[in-house]
């Protein structure tokens, strides 16, 4: 039971500003999921709101209380680091007991809620064992249940899933939102991986270089990215985007092609066109001078240029088309529903119609 | 991680010739070192009559027990049981008392962040440049002063600091992974419960190489209580040994004073069979 609101948050090391005030409000029970590129502050987020680096302005309160102050072990939360970080003399048992011994739960009590998390993550024969004994994916659980013996309010995840093999990761994912949600814990995860954080998160905290970019649901960061960072960052393969000019709600690529996008904009645009978005038309406006072909069964992924009406420009474009293609029935032509165009301004900032 | 060494598989298989060529070797060096030991032990199982006349016996002899008897409970200067416990005193002294103060002196370097941390750091290291012998005389002042000639604390005490354990420690230390501490610290321990439950086990091969080379370092030391001890009921057998050996035209019992030598060997050799598996653990393996 428990919400998470960040307000105004910032984080300096010595001069360097690293984090520069990020607002977020997690309600109880949601799963909320950091991205960004490595070195954006992701780690710092969560480890300010475990308590592990001090605030250098700003609030982090979790349930309306403030922690700015607080001890990691007053703030009712566990976290799973990237390395597992599991006491490597203690057995497991020990290693998930460790926190209820230190607050003087009775053993009969330890027993029960170590036993309880080790059935529920299948580590019931492993007791005994040392993690040094045991597989990465093992290891892995056993951070788990040392997080879920406590109980806590808030569950904190950095990169629980990078050190594993990727079939495990895709099985531990669903381990872990399954977990979270028979818990009924809220959890905040800092990942790199955006396959992983589209399939996590209830809402996802977008992170560049410290700004948050954008806080929504994995839908809306698909279909309304706020920024070019995040139309960039969503989606895979990445979005293609296009210099241009408008002229009310038409546009004019830099190679020439002239296409209607229903919002009004005037100046230096930038249009972004998922590649999946793109479909064969004889008299699309898109014409692609292709480089490569990948196929890939269920779709095959054009790699060219973007070949202008006027033969000028070589703006680099991926196209992804259902089915099986083959080089010839390719660069006829595409065209874009206009409502699956993105508009951004210079400033990268979305221009809505 | 098992231990790298006792194994074989890891090692380059020798065959023939060169496998002999080896074990001569081996053989050749063990026996030059070994030998002087050998001749001591007869030494010390024949009669002082036997001794002093040419040829010098290469045999053991029948009196074994009554040289061991006399070097034991009788000494030339002091009984060497009493001058043994003396050495047992001051090597576990200097060894255990220079492991707790650098475990914790290297705790705090490494995890807390206090003022001036960098120079007391690089003053501790500074002391390893200062061996006893370069501070004896002022350290003796002191300890004269304090009154404590004569006794125990007065061996211990001022040989209990160390800035190589404390270096060793800090390394080790700081090959342990930060989120360890962390987690510790999110499972609600307190910075010396960390130390204790966490810290204190993970170093316990380092421990006990440690102890070894420490409790050796302390039972050969021989200037240091050559100084500060004058009563012979607490001299320590390393400088008992030399108070024994016969100055001048002196005539002294040859038997008993290699008795007391064979002796004085034994408990560090003991202490390194005993703990010989610990030891090489904690050179070659951090268990982590
Ligand atoms: N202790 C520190 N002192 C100074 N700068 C730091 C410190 N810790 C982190 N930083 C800086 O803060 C920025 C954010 O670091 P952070 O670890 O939060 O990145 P991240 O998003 O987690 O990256 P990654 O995905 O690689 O883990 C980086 O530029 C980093 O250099
Ligand atoms: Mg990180």
């Amino acid at each position: 039971m428990a919400t998470v609101s960040l307000k105004s948050l910032k984080k300096s090391y010595g001069r360097d500003e690293v984090l520069h005030g990020i607002d977020i409000d997690i309600a109880d029970r949601e799963f909320i999921v950091v991205v960004g590129p490595s070195g954006c502050g992701k780690s710092t987020l969560l480890r300010m709101i475990a308590g592990l680096e001090t605030v250098t302005s700003g609030d982090v309160l979790i349930n309306d209380e403030n922690v700015n102050q607080h001890e990691p072990m007053d703030r009712n939360i566990a976290m799973v680091f990237q390395n597992y970080a599991l006491y490597p003399h203690m057995t497991v048992y020990n290693n998930m007991a460790y926190s209820l011994k230190i607050a003087g739960t009775p053993k009969a009590e330890i027993k029960e809620r170590v036993e309880r998390a080790a059935q529920l993550l299948q580590l019931t024969e492993y007791l005994q064992r040392r993690p040094r004994q045991l597989s990465g994916g093992q290891r892995q659980r056993v951070a788990m249940g040392r997080a879920i013996v406590r109980k806590p309010a808030v569950f904190l995840f950095d990169e629980p899933l990078s050190n594993l093999d990727a079939k495990l990761r895709v099985q531990m994912r669903l381990e872990i939102r399954k977990l979270q949600r028979e818990l009924g814990v809220t959890a905040v995860y800092v990942t790199h991986d955006q396959v992983e954080a589209m399939t996590l998160g209830d809402r996802l905290v977008v992170l560049n270089d410290g700004y948050l970019e954008q806080f929504g649901s994995p839908i809306e960061l698909y279909q309304r990215p706020a920024t070019l960072f995040v139309a960039r960052f969503i989606g895979s393969p990445a979005m293609n985007i296009f210099d241009g000019m408008a002229d009310g709600t038409q546009v004019t690529l830099d190679g020439g092609v002239r296409i209607d996008t229903g919002i009004a904009a005037s100046g230096r645009v930038k249009v972004g066109v998922r590649p999946e978005h793109f479909v064969a038309d004889t008299n699309g406006a898109f014409k692609v001078n292709t480089s490569m072909l990948e196929q890939l069964g269920s779709n095959t992924l054009v790699h060219g240029t973007l070949a202008g009406a006027s033969g000028a420009g070589a703006a680099e474009i991926v196209v992804s088309l259902p089915g099986i293609h083959t080089e010839a029935m390719v660069g006829e032509g595409l065209s874009v529903a206009p409502s699956e165009l993105h508009l951004f301004d210079p400033d990268g900032k979305r221009i809505d119609g | 991680m098992g231990t790298v060494f006792g194994t074989g598989s890891g090692m380059v298989e020798k065959r023939g010739k060169a496998l002999w060529l080896t074990h001569v070797c081996m053989i050749i060096a063990i026996a030059f070192i070994c030998f002087p030991i050998y001749l001591a032990f007869v030494a010390s199982s024949v009669q002082q009559s036997e001794l002093v006349k040419p040829p010098m016996p290469l045999l053991p002899g029948s009196h074994l027990f009554e040289n061991y008897k006399e070097a034991l409970f009788t000494g030339i200067n002091a009984p060497v049981w009493k001058m043994l416990m003396n050495s047992m005193i001051m090597g576990m002294g200097i060894a255990i008392g220079k492991i707790i103060i650098s475990l914790l002196s290297a705790f705090a370097i490494v995890y807390f962040r206090f003022p001036f941390r960098g120079v007391f750091f690089w003053l501790i290291f500074l002391t390893l440049m200062l061996p006893v012998e370069v501070r004896i005389v002022p350290t003796y002042e002191v300890v004269a002063n304090f009154g404590m000639l004569n006794s125990y604390s007065g061996l211990i005490l001022p040989l209990v600091a160390s800035a190589t354990a404390t270096f060793l420690f800090r390394q080790f230390y700081m090959t342990v992974p930060d989120e360890l501490a962390e987690a510790a610290r999110i499972d609600g321990a307190r910075p010396m419960r960390f130390f204790f439950d966490i810290l204190l086990p993970m170093s316990r091969t380092n421990i006990a190489a440690l102890f070894v080379i420490l409790f050796i370092y302390g039972w050969n030391q021989y200037l240091w209580p050559l100084l500060i001890t004058t009563d012979p009921e607490m001299n320590t057998i390393v400088m008992g040994i030399k108070q024994m050996i016969p100055s001048g035209d002196d005539l002294r019992n040859w038997p008993v004073i290699m008795a007391t030598a064979l002796l004085a060997m034994l408990p560090p050799v003991l202490v390194v069979v005993v703990m010989q598996n610990l030891f090489i653990k904690g050179l070659v393996d951090t268990e982590k």
